[in-house]
Formats: structure tokens, C-alpha cells, sequence
């Protein structure tokens, strides 16, 4: 080992210490920024690194530089401004693609080091087995998170789609992919292999990904995320690259963890996600009246009725839910909040899987100038509920149930807001409709629970409106 | 060669250990800067392109690399750009409207 090579191998450790702080810092957001910059820091002492040594060992032809850099600058260019010009209800599409490239390129990664080996002086089992693993694992993150994409852009059906048949398409995918790697595996560097592995995997990414519905995306995206950590990791193996390796491995744990805490926050397994067929489209829901049984009635009120309940309380808990995203009324929600806490403590309870994606909610608040103070997680809200005067829910539905409490139905066990504990309750709701798990919502039932029909944008607006009439006279 | 990957196996587990018990910490407000964080990270998927490029002779070889390269070109500059942007919305409250009844509405 020579100096360059050690020094070289010292800063991929550097980086990969810069990662795992800046991780840590994001335990809280006054800290998160200086993470996301430290973590930049070790970026940039990684490639550094990588620029340096590939300089020392004066390998790479001049095409090879232009490849290089040309390839680099005009992705990073597109990638700016992807990142610049998204608006924040879009930012989960946007991370399924920057998954989809980090997947495609880990995959790229893996080829480039095959087509050179193949037919020369052979390739080591090692570096085959995560050849063949990364040709697997890079592929069907990449076309299963543009499927995600699509659908989450609506550009692909958001409804699971299921077809007679699917599911053996999806049996002989992996057969094939798998079949092809196995003969890879046992000492045959066929290109043309290869290429069938790859493609098997591609399809495979699709018909796993499109009978998923729209609203098992949160678990979607975090499980693809976790998967192009994975590959990128192989690829590590594959070039024998401790960064790569690291890096890899901290996305694949952290994807992994949002996986399964998503998953357990709607209630549902991660294996019943995947198979897919589960929940309807963004608008399906609404559909068909709801029963809530013979006998129940329910109170409608008015914006002005909510504004007066909400212009005397002096503790309002506002909890926002997929209505608010999909009617983009984070700005009307951050307004009464912010004219409410005039003359009452005023917060939000924001459940795990309020939004698009992991934590998706908080972001859309938080643009809209809410500040992080008020943005309270469900542990966190929870107590808060039995001293509040009002608890205002936004476009929620099934994490506000109070049927959750009991065994014996879809959404027994999931853990819920206890909105049903505040001294009163203003639902707005564009209908009746059901929630995704499709059964009704006893707290709409309750006889301190208000309910006012309307689009979740105008609903609010109207009682901003009132609110401020009030307030006026 | 088996101590190379013996040890790259050790890196892999070790690290995934180490980013399950930081990521465990962090609060749910702010998963999606997390999630776009670890996506900016996996960018590191670059410096495998830089490889790619240095090693490729044939125009199989330029062609992939020029395709790594660019992938995640916009994976590591995309990721920590978004990431950025989304961190720098998470502000806390301004101290100074604190005094009620300084409001122009009431």
C-alpha cells in the first residue's frame, strides 16, 4: 500500500464518519441542517478521494474522462434542478427517482466491471456472486421505483392493478432471474446471461410494484429506498470499495427501519404490502354511503359553528390527514393555526403516516411556516388530547378511530390519534366515504363530534373567514 | 482475497448496526429530510462510477460509465439539494410576535 492509496482509503473513512454524524444530527430538527451539510462535506471528500486515486493510478483513457465528466456534470445538473424546482407535494416522486438512478447506476456499476472481466482472465466467484446479486437488486429498484413514481405523479394508475395471471408473470420473472444467475454463479461469464438477468429483474421491479395501491406508498418508497442502499452496497463488493459499502449499508438500515415502522403505523405486514391488490386509488374512497348502522346519527355544523367552537377555545389540537395534502391546504391549515394561537395554545398532532411518504405531513406544514415547535408526533400528542378543547381533523380518517382500541376489525391494533378524548370534535371530510381500511369511523358518531362536509382547502377557508368575522366584531 | 471480502462483510454488518441504532433516534417529523438524506448518501454510488469510467476500454464500457455516471451525478447532487431545501423549512418559532395583543387582526 502506498501513500496515495492510504490517504485515499483514509478519506472514504472520513466520509463514511461524516455520514453516520450527520445522520445522528438529524435527531432533531435544529441540529438536522448542519448534518445535511456535514454529510455534503463527506461527499465531497469522497469523490476527492476517488478523483485522486484514479489521477494516481493513471488508468483512465482520455475518452474515459469524457465520459466521465460529462456524464457527471449534465446529471448533477439534471438533479439540481429537479431538486430546486419540486414542490414539496411532489418531493416523494422525486425521491423515488434519485432512488431509481442511485439503484440504476449501483446496477451500471456492476455491468461495467463484468463486460470488462468477461473473456479476459475470468472472474473471481466473489466478485460474481455480487455481480449477480447487484444485476438483480439494482434493476428492480430502478424500474420499481419509476413505477412508484409514476403512480405517485399519477401518471400510472395510483389502484393496485392486478391481472389474471399477474402473479405467475411475477413466479416466472424470478425463476428466469433467478435460473440465469444460478448459471452465471457456477462459472459462465455469459453476457448474454447477464442481459437476461437484468432484464428479468427489470420486469420483475414492475409487476411487483404496479399491484400496490396508492396508499400503501409510504411503505413503498422507504422499502425501495432501502433496497437502493443494498445495491449500492453490492456494488461496493463488487469493486471492493469500503465506502460504497457503508454508505449502502446506512441507507439499507434506514430504509429498513421506515419500512417497518410505516408498515406498523397502518396497521398492515410488510409482506401483505408487497403482495399487493390492498386499498384504492387517491379518489376511490368516496365512493358508497356509509352504514354507520341503524339508528346512528351523525351532526352536521357549519363554518360557523367551527369557528365560533374554535374562536372560544383555548386549546385547539388541529390534526391534518391525506385530505389536507391532496387538497394542498397546508397554507389555510398553517393560517388558522397561526390566527387561532392569537388567544389559545394551538398545535398539530401529526400521525406517522399522514401524507405520501414517512413524515411527508410535516414537511408540507412546515413550508407553509408552521413552525417545528408545533408540530407534535403522535407519542407526543397524545396525552395532549383529554385537556383540549377542540380537536380539529383535517381530511383523516382511519388514524383517528376509536375502533382501533377494540380487537375484532381492519384497523384493531393500529395506533391511532385519541382524538375521540377531546372535549369536542370538528371533522371536516368531504363525505361519508371510508378511509382505507373501509369500515366506518365511530368518532364521526360521537355526539360531541361535529362534522362539517367539505373539501379540506375551502372547508378551511370558510372558517378562517368566520373566524375572523368573529374575531372583528 | 477471502480476508478482502471477510472484512468488506464485517464493514456491511457493522455499518448497517451502526445506521440502525442512529436512525432509530430520529423523530418521525423528520423523516422525509431522513429519507432524502440516506438517498443523497447512497450517491456515494458515484465514486463506483468513477471506477467504471477509469477501468472502461471498449464502447460497451464508455457507455455504461456514461450512464453510471450520470445516474448518480443526479442522484448526489439532486438528493442533497432537496434535502437542503426541505431542512431549511423546519424553522422554530420567531421570538419576538411572542407578546400578545401586538397583533394587527385583533
Amino acid at each position: 500500500m502506498n501513500a496515495v492509496s492510504i490517504a485515499v482509503a483514509l478519506a472514504y473513512l472520513l466520509a463514511a464518519v461524516g455520514f453516520v454524524v450527520a445522520l445522528h444530527l438529524m435527531n432533531s430538527p435544529a441540529t438536522a441542517r448542519k448534518g445535511s451539510r456535514l454529510s455534503w462535506l463527506g461527499m465531497i471528500v469522497a469523490v476527492a478521494a476517488a478523483l485522486t486515486s484514479i489521477i494516481h493510478d493513471d488508468t483512465i483513457t482520455t475518452t474515459g474522462w469524457v465520459v466521465l465528466s460529462v456524464g457527471a456534470v449534465g446529471g448533477a445538473a439534471v438533479g439540481l434542478v429537479m431538486a430546486r424546482r419540486v414542490k414539496m407535494t411532489a418531493v416523494p416522486q422525486v425521491v423515488s427517482i434519485f432512488n431509481a438512478v442511485g439503484g440504476g447506476a449501483a446496477a451500471l456499476v456492476a455491468v461495467g466491471d463484468f463486460v470488462r472481466l468477461t473473456g479476459g482472465a475470468g472472474i473471481s466467484s466473489r466478485v460474481m456472486i455480487a455481480t449477480v446479486l447487484d444485476v438483480i437488486v439494482g434493476p428492480v429498484t430502478f424500474s420499481g421505483s419509476l413505477i412508484a413514481a409514476g403512480k405517485l405523479q399519477g401518471w400510472v394508475s395510483s389502484r393496485p392493478v392486478v391481472f389474471p395471471g399477474a402473479r405467475l408473470i411475477t413466479a416466472a420473472l424470478t425463476v428466469v432471474g433467478l435460473g440465469a444467475g444460478c448459471y452465471l454463479l457456477v462459472g459462465h461469464d455469459s453476457t448474454a446471461m447477464l442481459i437476461l438477468v437484468v432484464c428479468a429483474a427489470l420486469a420483475f421491479g414492475v409487476t411487483m410494484t404496479m399491484p400496490i395501491g396508492g396508499a400503501d406508498m409510504p411503505v413503498v418508497v422507504a422499502l425501495l429506498n432501502s433496497f437502493t442502499g443494498i445495491a449500492v452496497a453490492i456494488a461496493g463488493f463488487v469493486i471492493d470499495n469500503g465506502g460504497l459499502i457503508i454508505g449502502g449499508a446506512l441507507v439499507g438500515a434506514s430504509g429498513g427501519i421506515l419500512t417497518v415502522l410505516m408498515a406498523q403505523a397502518m396497521n398492515r405486514s410488510v409482506v401483505s404490502v408487497m403482495l399487493g391488490g390492498f386499498g384504492t386509488g387517491d379518489s376511490g374512497p368516496a365512493t358508497g354511503p356509509a352504514a354507520l348502522g341503524a339508528g346512528a346519527s351523525i351532526r352536521r355544523i357549519s363554518a360557523e359553528d367551527a369557528a365560533i367552537q374554535l374562536a372560544y377555545a383555548s386549546k385547539v389540537i388541529i390534526v391534518p390527514g391525506y385530505g389536507l395534502a391532496a387538497a394542498q391546504a397546508q397554507h389555510e391549515a398553517a393560517e388558522l393555526a397561526a390566527m387561532l394561537s392569537e388567544h389559545a395554545t394551538v398545535f398539530f398532532a401529526i400521525h406517522p403516516v399522514a401524507g405520501r411518504m414517512p413524515g411527508h405531513m410535516n414537511v408540507l406544514l412546515a413550508e407553509a411556516n408552521v413552525p417545528y415547535t408545533d408540530l407534535k408526533e403522535m407519542d407526543a400528542a397524545n396525552p395532549e388530547f383529554p385537556t383540549a378543547d377542540v380537536a380539529l381533523v383535517v381530511g383523516a380518517n382511519d388514524v383517528t378511530n376509536p375502533a382501533a382500541r377494540r380487537p375484532g376489525n381492519p384497523v384493531s391494533g393500529m395506533p391511532i390519534l385519541n382524538v375521540d378524548q377531546a372535549k369536542s370534535v370538528i371533522v371536516i371530510k368531504r363525505s361519508m366515504g371510508h378511509g382505507y381500511a373501509g369500515i366506518d369511523n365511530e368518532l364521526y358518531i360521537e355526539p360531541k363530534t361535529g362534522m362539517f362536509f367539505s373539501d379540506a382547502k375551502s372547508g378551511l377557508a370558510e372558517i378562517i373567514a368566520s373566524v375572523k368575522a368573529l374575531v372583528a366584531s | 482475497m477471502t480476508t478482502g471480502l471477510m472484512s468488506d462483510i464485517y464493514l456491511f454488518v457493522l455499518a448497517i448496526l451502526v445506521g440502525y441504532e442512529v436512525i432509530t433516534k430520529v423523530p418521525s417529523t423528520l423523516h422525509t429530510p431522513l429519507m432524502s438524506a440516506s438517498n443523497a448518501i447512497h450517491g456515494i454510488v458515484i465514486v463506483g462510477a468513477f471506477v467504471t469510467a477509469s477501468q472502461a476500454r471498449t464502447d460497451t464500457g464508455y457507455a455504461l460509465a456514461f450512464v453510471a455516471a450520470f445516474f448518480a451525478g443526479m442522484n448526489v447532487v439532486g438528493g442533497y439539494g432537496l434535502t437542503d431545501r426541505m431542512l431549511q423549512m423546519f424553522r422554530k418559532r420567531p421570538e419576538p410576535p411572542a407578546h400578545d395583543g401586538t397583533g394587527e387582526l385583533s
